[in-house]
């Protein structure tokens, strides 16, 4: 028999639906998991296979007496550790928030919990989302499963959102919530082989979720395959009143509408993604893509994203700038770490706070956000970057004119070692290259698993769509799906 | 226009004082600009404060309507642009009462733009004529929490309740030129604002707070550097504020000193400014766009309604007062200077219109000159205002009717008066009980003039004479025999017909 | 532009970040190599370019005035508000003392 950890969300679903096993055996399968990894992987920061077992406990009685179940029924989650969990620590990965226990649910989590999803833990992620390889985490590095065949480097499972893709790569949940602000959900996904989409900014309620940069900031599903994704986007995703840039529509459904028919769809290769010194296997992966494309009956045409090389340059100045002022209510007043020196005031005590609270990565990006929003610069910095994000999305917008999808390699790289970066901010920036766009234009994007390089580790590809149409991303991500077949998995070592 | 000529003799000769003020003026509304937590005042620490004035992890800020729609309302009554298109901006400082390190607030898109009010001519106070003063904008903006620092030793105490209350900040133009005008211009600004309902003007309760902005320069010289005076909360500490800053600005630049851009506390207890010194690092706020929030965007019908909601301004109501009710200058100013004032002059007018079965246009200046010259002297006497008046409008009314119908005389109405204040009794009960009927039987009253022309011949004769002043004397004889009950005009004539 | 000592220092200062001088000189180096790079943006013609002020076009909900409707974004709780002070006395939170 497969092991039930093998199963993704629909067949856990409809196995727990079926009677073929308990919720409560998936739970108990996914906590061993997770309990047997944590010390190799590092994961989850906090783990909590009770939650997952109340949850399981509950579906199963709900089964029991034949009452309806939900659409996430009996699926143990991971749950990003930025999203405020009630009662349970919530740190988003730093020193600052160590011990914060919220009085309160995420509106994303709090609809998971409601689809009949249940929570293995809490799972590990840069420093308030801050990073490209989860290593700015306070609570240690995400180890990657992956590893280059005969070495035992460790790799990093990619970042933000590194300790989800690690934990679904690595068979300790089916699924888990991610956050991308500017990849943090597609590029994890591509170096792990697993699937993640960011939808439109405003599908996702930023309600609950530690704030990075408002403007780009946005939940959104991990999982194995495109099909899981869906699912859990679909319970994810919907109208919050209490986040005022959400946005009031309503939820299709698309998991329902799933096709992996492009015929009459056209499939856009934005040239500037062409970019100087990319590897030959990035780009002989994203020729398969556009082979498969086709293949599935989609016609492929060339398009101009002009301003494409300004973006990261933007991001840059953007989401500091925001996360400057955003994390400027980490002070040490009313929850988190307080560092009260001997005989300090209140200003000793908020730098004392902060410099003890925040990881390098956190204050550099502050510095960043601080400088360029200070007197005087504000315009050449911030209002330019503004400037050239409304030309970049009037890049988008007419590229979407001509086609409905985009078709990109998610990373410039396979994932890279650990320690291989770090002492080069500007190196690991370059790692969003092609995620940060979409970002900046808060258009619905993926990262699908599309094969593997020459050392055997994955490579993704991201499938862009207009506005709102994330039924049309899902249903290019599950064409190449269906053409890549990809079923590599990490070795188990750990 | 004829300009303030209100002076500060210095040593060196005359200097002109250049006054610009900042209004915080605390929206009237239920919950808070971005939560739904409640704005009353004086409750316990900290319970009226949501996760989000808290600025909790991942808390966000959700516009409040009623906030949004009183600031249009508010600058609509000033007549001022309403702007269609404005968005918030964070402030960006750190202190102990204010949770999200920032305030939201509107500098680069406000809501409301230009516009202007007029303050009144008041000869006693300087102010030769009426004057406009500009107003530049209005912007909404989030409240501070409160710090408490005498309840332990070592540490200040933050209490968040204010946190995220919704302030419209009015700035006027630097349009003033003396402490008078500004006091002028608060009042007037403060009375808008209880008519308009947007802000209820209690100063003592910290809902209206002014910085007061001050230079000094020789008469029509460029503009001297200013002192900011903050958070100053009456007219008359504004007025003050002025004058010791202008007097201390004069002093510093004649004894050779130069005057430093800076924030200034007021000391109500020595009516003195201070240099606020804990403010005194260069601040960068860092302004830009609140990406939590979208631009505010008014529809045409938002706006139509909230014109059609404002009430008849005090402009219109002094104007409509004078004209067609034919009250005097005077009355009208005195009569429309508050809600709480027009709104008991406008019951008593309806009901004393009622009572007598004339028209209001007919009996507003007896209602008005009793009202101000009988009711409010009476009042402050009692130390009470019309609030908690122990007379009400319908006994008021009564009061006016029987005067009207000559039941009553003026001077047994003060009598009568009185005894309403005393025990709120309505005025025909007193009337009757008191027996203060006014006296209009011809008979009773021939009777009296004949005994006073008697017991008075010689006076008659001097009267006969050509000394007409006496008349005078023969009418108070009468009333004083008549116990003050007889009706004056049924005396008079009675007296000028035995007089001949 | 580049940055040198004294305005990183500024800059922490108004982050409210405390830096050693040992950070610092690390982080001038760093910053600068970042706004070097971030200056490019400077070529983009950006003339008549509107900055962009909404991700997806969307304006403003105006909420109902409506006290405690949730008890998410309402008060009367502070319980749940000070759970997580690091002193919290009375009903307050505590901060070092402020002299104003």
């Amino acid at each position: 028999m497969t092991e039930l950890t093998d199963l993704g969300v629909a067949a856990i679903r409809d196995g727990v639906a079926a009677g073929t096993f308990s919720a409560v055996e998936v739970a108990e399968a996914f906590n061993a998991n997770v309990a047997a990894a944590q010390g190799a992987l590092n994961a989850f920061i906090v783990a909590t296979p009770e939650k997952a077992i109340e949850a399981a406990k509950a579906i199963d009685a709900a089964r029991a007496s034949g009452a309806a179940l939900g659409p996430m029924a009996g699926v143990p989650i991971g749950m990003k550790d930025l999203f405020a969990t009630q009662g349970v620590q919530t740190t988003a990965a730093s020193h600052m928030l160590e011990g914060f226990v919220p009085q309160y649910e995420s509106t994303v989590s709090a609809k998971l919990w409601e689809a009949g999803a249940g929570m293995l833990g809490k799972l590990n992620l840069d420093q308030f989302a801050m990073g490209s390889s989860n290593e700015s985490s306070y609570f240690g590095n995400v180890i990657s499963p992956w590893q280059r065949p005969g070495s035992n480097a460790q790799l990093t499972p990619g970042g933000s959102s590194g300790g989800s893709s690690a934990a679904i790569a690595a068979r300790l949940c089916p699924a888990a919530t991610g956050t991308d602000t500017g990849g943090s959900i597609r590029q994890p996904a591509a170096y792990t082989g697993t699937t993640g989409i960011k939808p439109t900014y405003g599908r996702c309620s930023r309600w609950g979720v530690v704030a990075f940069a408002s403007s780009l900031d946005q939940a959104g599903a991990m999982a194995r395959d495109v099909t899981d994704c869906a699912i859990v986007l679909e319970a994810m995703a919907g109208f919050d009143p209490k986040d005022s840039t959400s946005l009031d529509v309503a939820v299709p459904a698309w998991t329902a509408s799933l096709s992996a028919d492009l015929k009459g769809k056209k499939v856009g290769i934005p040239r500037e993604y062409r970019v100087d010194g990319m590897p030959a296997e990035i780009d002989a992966i994203w020729e398969q893509g556009i082979a498969w494309a086709r293949d599935a009956g989609a016609e492929v045409v060339e398009v101009s994203l002009p301003h494409t090389k300004y973006a990261l340059a933007t991001y840059y100045i953007i989401a500091p700038a925001e996360a400057s002022s955003n994390l400027a209510r980490y002070d040490g007043v009313r929850y988190g770490l307080r560092d009260l020196p001997d005989g300090a005031g209140l200003q000793d005590m908020y730098a004392a706070t902060r410099a003890a609270g925040f990881g390098p990565e956190v204050k550099r990006r502050i510095l960043i956000g601080t400088y360029v929003l200070s007197a005087g610069f504000y315009d050449a910095y911030y209002t330019q970057a503004q400037k050239v994000r409304a030309l970049i999305s009037q890049d988008f917008a007419k590229a979407f004119e001509q086609v409905d999808v985009l078709l990109t390699p998610t990373a410039p790289s396979a994932a890279f070692a650990l320690g291989e970066n770090v002492d080069d901010p500007l190196a690991m920036y370059l790692n969003d290259v092609f995620t940060v766009p979409a970002s900046l234009a808060g258009l619905p994007a993926m990262s699908v698993p599309a094969g593997l390089d020459a050392q055997g580790l994955p490579l993704g590809l991201q499938i862009i769509g207009r506005p709102l149409d994330e039924q049309g991303v899902l249903n290019a991500g599950l064409a190449i799906e269906a053409r890549a077949g990809f079923t590599a998995r990490p070795g188990k070592w750990w | 226009m004829t300009e303030s000529t209100y002076r500060i003799q210095g040593a060196t000769g005359d200097w002109e004082v250049v006054i610009g003020l900042e209004v915080h003026a605390q929206v009237t509304s239920n919950s808070k600009l971005f939560s739904g937590s409640a704005t009353a005042f004086g409750a316990e620490p900290n319970t009226q404060v949501s996760l989000i004035d808290a600025a909790m992890p991942g808390m966000l800020p959700v516009l409040n309507g009623e906030c949004i729609r009183q600031a249009v309302r508010t600058g609509m009554a000033i007549d001022a642009q309403i702007n269609k298109w404005s968005r918030f901006d964070r402030k960006n400082y750190f202190y102990a009462d204010l949770p999200q390190g920032y305030q939201i607030s509107q500098l680069y898109h406000p809501i409301v733009g230009e516009g202007s009010l007029t303050i009144e001519a008041d000869e006693k106070a300087g102010i030769p004529e009426a004057k406009v003063i500009g107003v530049e904008r209005i912007h909404v903006e989030q409240d501070a929490g409160k710090l408490m620092h005498d309840q332990h030793p070592t540490m200040s105490y933050v209490d968040l309740n204010r946190s995220g209350v919704a302030l419209m900040e009015i700035v006027s133009r630097p349009d003033m030129t003396s402490p008078a005008e500004a006091g002028a211009y608060l009042s007037k600004l403060r009375t808008i604002l209880r008519y308009v309902g947007s802000c209820d003007g209690n100063m003592d309760q910290g809902s209206m707070r002014a910085d007061v902005n001050v230079s000094v320069r020789r008469p029509g010289d460029e503009l001297g550097t200013r002192t900011e005076t903050k958070n100053v909360n009456s007219v008359r500490f504004v007025m003050q504020a002025i004058e010791h800053e202008a007097n201390r600005q004069v002093d510093v630049i004649e004894g050779g000193g130069k005057i430093v851009q800076e924030t200034r506390l007021f000391d109500p207890n020595t009516g003195s400014t201070r240099s606020m010194r804990s403010k005194e690092d260069a601040h960068d706020y860092r302004y830009f766009p609140d990406p939590d929030l979208l631009p505010l965007v008014l529809e045409d019908a938002f706006l139509e309604d909230c014109r059609a909601s404002l009430p008849e301004l005090p402009d219109a109501k002094r104007a409509r007062y004078e004209g067609e009710l034919g009250l005097s200058a005077y009355n009208a100013a005195v009569l429309t200077a508050d809600v709480d004032t027009f709104q008991w002059f406008e019951a008593l007018l309806a009901e004393t219109a009622l009572a007598q079965g004339k028209q209001p246009a007919e009996v507003a200046k007896q209602a008005a000159n009793w009202l101000i010259s009988e009711l409010f002297g009476a009042l402050n006497k009692l130390g009470k205002s019309l609030e908690d008046s122990p007379v009400s409008h319908e006994h008021a009314a009564e009061l006016l009717a029987l005067v009207g119908k000559g039941t009553i005389s003026g001077s047994i109405a003060k009598q009568v008066l009185e005894i309403m204040l005393e025990t709120g009794d309505g005025a025909t009960v007193i009337v009757e009980r008191e027996g203060l009927k006014q006296e209009s039987d011809t008979g009773a009253i021939e009777a009296k003039v004949d005994e006073i022309l008697a017991a008075n011949g010689d006076k008659v004769a001097q009267y006969r004479e050509g000394k007409v002043a006496l008349f005078g004397f023969f009418v108070g004889q009468t009333m004083k025999a008549m116990q003050g009950k007889a009706n004056p005009q049924v005396v008079n004539e009675i007296l000028k017909s035995k007089l001949g | 532009m580049s940055v040198d000592t004294a305005t990183v220092a500024k800059i922490a200062s108004l982050a409210r970040i405390k830096v050693s001088e040992q950070e610092l000189e690390a982080m001038v180096p760093e910053l600068n190599g970042i706004l070097a790079w971030v200056e490019q943006l400077g070529e983009v013609d950006t003339s008549g370019v509107e900055p962009m002020t909404a991700v997806i076009p969307n304006t403003l909900r105006l909420r109902d005035d409506v006290i405690d409707a949730d008890p998410l974004t309402g008060g009367n709780r502070r319980d749940a508000v000070l759970a997580n002070a690091p002193a919290a006395e009375h009903g307050f939170f505590g901060v070092p003392k402020v002299i104003e």
